[in-house]
């Protein structure tokens, strides 16, 4: 496969719809604006104060006090506007984000997610998404299926939860995961990925049923 | 009447141990020139409440690069390496928590509430020896208001009055910081003689000291 973020963003982005809120997370995530067509308004919030988020700026745009929330420089839309981090919150927390698409350290087939420290190695913090994923009504995860060949999809989370049984779908450049709850449903496969080779890599039991190509 | 500080009761006000709350967002709307007084004045054992570490050598990481950070209460401390050294070396407490959580925190304490229910952190370790609360079937965590003694942020225009206009996404903690502490000096880039009442962002009452670019500080 020659660029598995581009497969998974693109993916992604076919899950949003005209008009929707989407809240990209940092990384991978950011990708998924590459892929949405034109023609559709879609509104991208960032957690650090704004709705709105337009392309990279070029050098000569640059402007220091607009950035995303993982402190790049970013551009603001037509309609754009900012608010300060209680009201951002607000947003996020009280249901109004449709979609919010976050990495992964580890997601469960009960819906859980970790993502946000490595007790003893890694403790970034966990930033605004715990919020995210709480308030979000769809939480779709965009990540590498493995971990260097180490299954992050999981029966069970075993590090540090950032929340509970709230995540909704899961896209990596294998497969199309739903989480429902009986557990995980393998719904579309990479053409190049047998349904063999996704179970193989996934620690989590997979309900297989009519599994449809992605569209790459 | 004008609220316009000059450094020297700026450093006046700078104790040990006093805890003082940060605006900024990796360090976007972080008052730098604030930092560097801090550093400045050496003041030691200090509690920051900030979204964040900043990065070593800007907004709130330079206080902890210089050791004067006793404990950190934030979201996220990926960026500023330092920060993560010194706590994995028992020389820097983090207290890490949910960057909406913290926000409200503050703004509960700014508008006089003991704190806030939120559902964020159920079944994680944010809820551990905090107190569960069912409200209509649903469980939430009982997330206790936080102040400061000092308040430090930073705006784009003042008047002379304090009103406060942002810039962008420099916004972020900084209008909730500015209610929530004993004392809030703002540093600001303009000062106009008069704001438009519509569009004032934070109001003048709650600014007890102004600074601003590029007058003379000393």
């Amino acid at each position: 496969m020659i660029n598995p973020k581009a497969i998974i963003a693109a993916r992604v982005a076919k899950e949003l719809s005209d008009g929707d809120l989407v809240n990209l997370g940092i990384g991978l995530p950011t990708l998924v604006a590459n892929y949405i067509p034109e023609t559709m308004n879609v509104f991208l919030q960032s957690e650090n104060g704004l709705i709105g988020l337009g392309p990279t700026p070029t050098d000569a745009q640059i402007d220091k006090n607009l950035t995303n929330a993982g402190a790049q420089y970013v551009t603001l839309k037509d309609g754009g506007m900012f608010f300060d981090s209680a009201t951002s919150f607000g947003i996020i927390r009280g249901g109004h984000v449709d979609v919010t698409v976050l990495g992964a350290l580890e997601v469960d087939q009960e819906g859980s997610l970790a993502s946000w420290i490595i007790p003893g190695k890694l403790v970034p913090g966990m930033g605004g998404a715990m919020d995210l994923v709480v308030g979000a009504k769809k939480v779709i995860v965009a990540t590498t299926h493995t971990n260097k060949g180490k299954p992050k999809i999981k029966k069970r989370c075993e590090l540090p939860l950032t929340a509970y049984q709230e995540v909704d779908m899961i896209v990596t450049e294998m497969a199309v995961i739903e989480v429902r709850s009986d557990g995980l449903h393998l719904m579309e496969r990479h053409p190049d990925v047998s349904i063999e080779t996704i179970i193989e890599q996934t620690d989590a039991a997979l309900i297989i049923g009519d599994v449809k190509i992605m569209e790459v | 009447m004008d609220k316009f500080i000059d450094k020297s009761t700026f450093l006046a006000a700078l104790h040990d141990g006093q805890s003082i709350m940060v605006g900024g967002f990796m360090a976007v709307g972080t008052p730098e020139m604030f930092i560097d007084w801090i550093v400045e004045s050496n003041v030691k054992d200090l509690t920051i409440i900030c979204n964040d570490a900043g990065f070593e050598h800007r907004g709130v990481g330079k206080l902890i690069a210089n050791n004067q950070v006793k404990k950190l209460i934030a979201s996220h401390i990926g960026l500023n390496p330092d920060a993560g050294k010194k706590m994995s070396q028992g020389a820097l407490t983090i207290e890490l928590v949910p960057q909406g959580t913290l926000a409200e925190q503050i703004r509960a304490h700014g508008a006089g509430l003991g704190g806030i229910l939120t559902p964020t952190g159920i079944k994680t370790i944010v809820e551990e020896n905090k107190q569960k609360i069912i409200v209509n079937d649903q469980a939430y965590l009982l997330e206790v208001a936080l102040g400061a003694d000092l308040a430090l942020i930073e705006a784009r225009t003042s008047d002379a009055y304090g009103n406060l206009v942002y810039d962008k996404t420099a916004r972020n903690f900084n209008p909730i910081m500015a209610t929530a502490a004993k004392h809030v000096f703002a540093y600001v880039h303009h000062v106009v003689k008069q704001l438009d009442p519509e569009i004032v962002v934070t109001p003048h009452i709650f600014i007890d000291g102004i600074v601003q670019k590029e007058a003379n500080h000393d």
